[in-house]
């Protein structure tokens, strides 16, 4: 909580945690261990190259990896950006085509769109209605040029989570390249690459307590996979992407990662434990969707569409609460969630979504006070809304000829 | 959205006093009220407006009810006040940039200001059809 506004929103982003700030510090300064980790010939470039190196070791670890098989970059979108392109251009001779789905990040959807642009092949995969891509659902598009397939770990709209370690299984044995986001993964659900059959994964440090603008890619070495690079300059990680490694950055995700290792389980048990209270409560409300599968999603991100009000007067309403929402009123391109259209919702239910995502620093009378005021207002906007009136009166809003403007 | 105090102030007023800023719904079916609806869910903005027209002609009368947007709610409610005590002809010349204009919408936002116009037209025309 800062001043009186409640913060509902840490599946955009995190606040780093105070551990983590504390020991960013020490990488800055004059007084601190500022070099730059490329400088081979000096203790300040030795100290500087240390910090990098056992946060390697740091999110490796948290992730069941080998060091050696994580690349730095600015975050999950060029992790995204790198998985994607650099490997639709290193095997282009193998095939030229790729499976998503359409429900990815934009991180992976535009990349895709620019490999179409550029003579590649993309299917766009529709998931079932609780935002899950099944290997069954895969197999159907897989064709003999098929050179990747990129899915996202946990959706990061509704928390729902694809089954990896099963596609994993299969693309490997085919041959084909798996690329998987994982941005929303770390510290909410558990990872261990070594026996995962993944060959491209993308991290974010901001979505687990670290700072913005340092991520990272690994980068499966058995079997190898090569990637050709976006970023060209003085070969740092091994030519993969070049540039000087932000040091205090990548402490940063070092610290948040080896955090997430040892709180995992805790965080989870009071995150779970706050979700279900926050949905016992709001679920009181008539006319509402939970948008995704309770049954299998992570409980950090509850998902919900309150039928005839709109999203973004539910936002204003809720004024003192950080949250998202699908509508397009929200939006730049006043569209409502692509996530939410493909489930197969109807606009309106897309228009009225709201993402409530609980983290670290969320608190039980937060969630308490936060689930108060949902009811107050949702019941205020409704009192507004001629469609609730229609409802009571038992008006098909399907039937009704609209007069769209 | 970064709206103007205005939006952000008819927009709180109403949603805590919903009575005491119009909200509410008089018969569709009297002779002297006349309802325009415009909008469709799937677009994210229904506005409903009614008037209740007087033996002068004059505009007695008015609740809505808006789902929207925080401005299309704060648009239909700035609509509402400016037409109370005016005549049928008076109200027809009240234009959606005037709407705009007086709760400073950002660009984005003016389409709520037109469905306000547009349901006042319709509004009218319901009434007058009954009339004639």
């Amino acid at each position: 909580m800062q001043g009186n506004q409640f913060y509902f929103d840490y599946a955009s982003t995190t606040p780093v945690d105070p551990r983590v700030a504390k020991r960013m510090i020490e990488f800055m300064s004059v007084d601190g261990h500022f070099g730059n980790p490329g400088s081979r010939s000096h203790s300040f470039g030795w100290k500087a190259d240390e910090a990098v190196e056992k946060a390697r070791m740091q999110v490796a670890t948290l992730v069941g990896a080998d060091p050696r098989e994580i690349v730095w970059t600015s975050g999950a979108t060029e992790s995204d950006n790198l998985a994607i392109k650099g490997a639709a251009k290193f095997y282009e001779s193998k095939g030229k085509h790729i499976i998503t789905s359409k429900i990815e990040h934009k991180a992976v959807l535009d990349p895709c769109r620019q490999l179409e642009r550029e003579g590649f092949e993309v299917t766009y995969i529709d998931p079932d209605e609780t935002g899950v891509v099944s290997l069954e659902m895969l197999k159907k598009y897989i064709r003999n040029d098929t050179i990747l397939i990129s899915l996202m770990h946990i959706n990061n709209e509704l928390g729902s989570v694809n089954d990896i370690e099963k596609i994993g299984a299969y693309t490997r044995k085919k041959g084909i390249i798996f690329h998987v986001d994982a941005a929303q993964s770390t510290g909410k659900l558990d990872i261990d690459l070594a026996n995962l059959n993944v060959d491209l994964m993308s991290f974010s440090a901001h979505k687990t307590y670290g700072p913005k603008g340092v991520g990272a890619l690994y980068v499966c070495r058995k079997p190898r996979i090569r990637l050709e690079a976006l970023i060209h300059g003085g070969g740092q990680e091994r030519g993969f992407r070049a540039g000087t490694l932000p040091t205090h950055q990548i402490v940063g995700m070092g610290e948040a990662f080896d955090l997430a290792k040892h709180e995992m389980q805790e965080d989870n048990k009071k995150i779970t434990k706050l979700s279900r209270l926050f949905w016992n409560e709001v679920s009181e409300i008539d006319e509402i969707y939970l948008n995704g599968d309770m049954k299998n999603k992570v409980p950090n991100i509850i998902n919900i569409s309150f039928a005839y009000i709109e999203g973004e007067s539910l936002i204003m309403g809720l004024k003192d609460v950080a949250v998202s929402s699908g509508s397009a009123c929200t939006s730049a391109s006043l569209e409502p969630s692509y996530v939410l259209r493909a489930l197969g919702r109807a606009d309106e239910l897309a228009h009225s979504s709201i993402r409530f995502s609980f983290g670290r620093f969320t608190t039980e009378e937060e969630v308490k006070e936060v689930a108060k005021t949902t009811k107050r207002v949702v019941a205020q906007l409704r009192e507004l809304s001629p469609l609730w009136d229609m409802f009571l009166d038992g008006v098909d809003l399907e039937k009704v000829e609209w007069a769209p403007h | 959205m970064a709206y103007s105090k205005k939006v952000i102030e008819k927009f709180e007023n109403t949603l805590n006093n919903p009575s005491a800023f119009h909200v509410g719904r008089l018969d569709p079916k009297a002779k002297n009220v006349g309802t325009g609806m415009v909008g469709a869910p799937a677009c994210g903005d229904v506005m409903r407006l009614q008037i209740e027209v007087d033996k002068n002609n004059k505009i007695s009368n008015c609740k809505f009810k808006t789902y929207g947007c925080g401005s299309a709610i704060a648009s239909s409610q700035q609509m509402i006040e400016m037409l109370v005590g005016k005549t049928l002809k008076e109200a027809k010349k009240i234009k959606d940039r005037d709407i705009a204009e007086i709760l400073e919408l950002p660009a984005i936002k003016i389409h709520c200001s037109v469905l306000a116009e547009d349901s006042i037209k319709k509004a009218i025309a319901d009434y007058e059809s009954k009339k004639a």
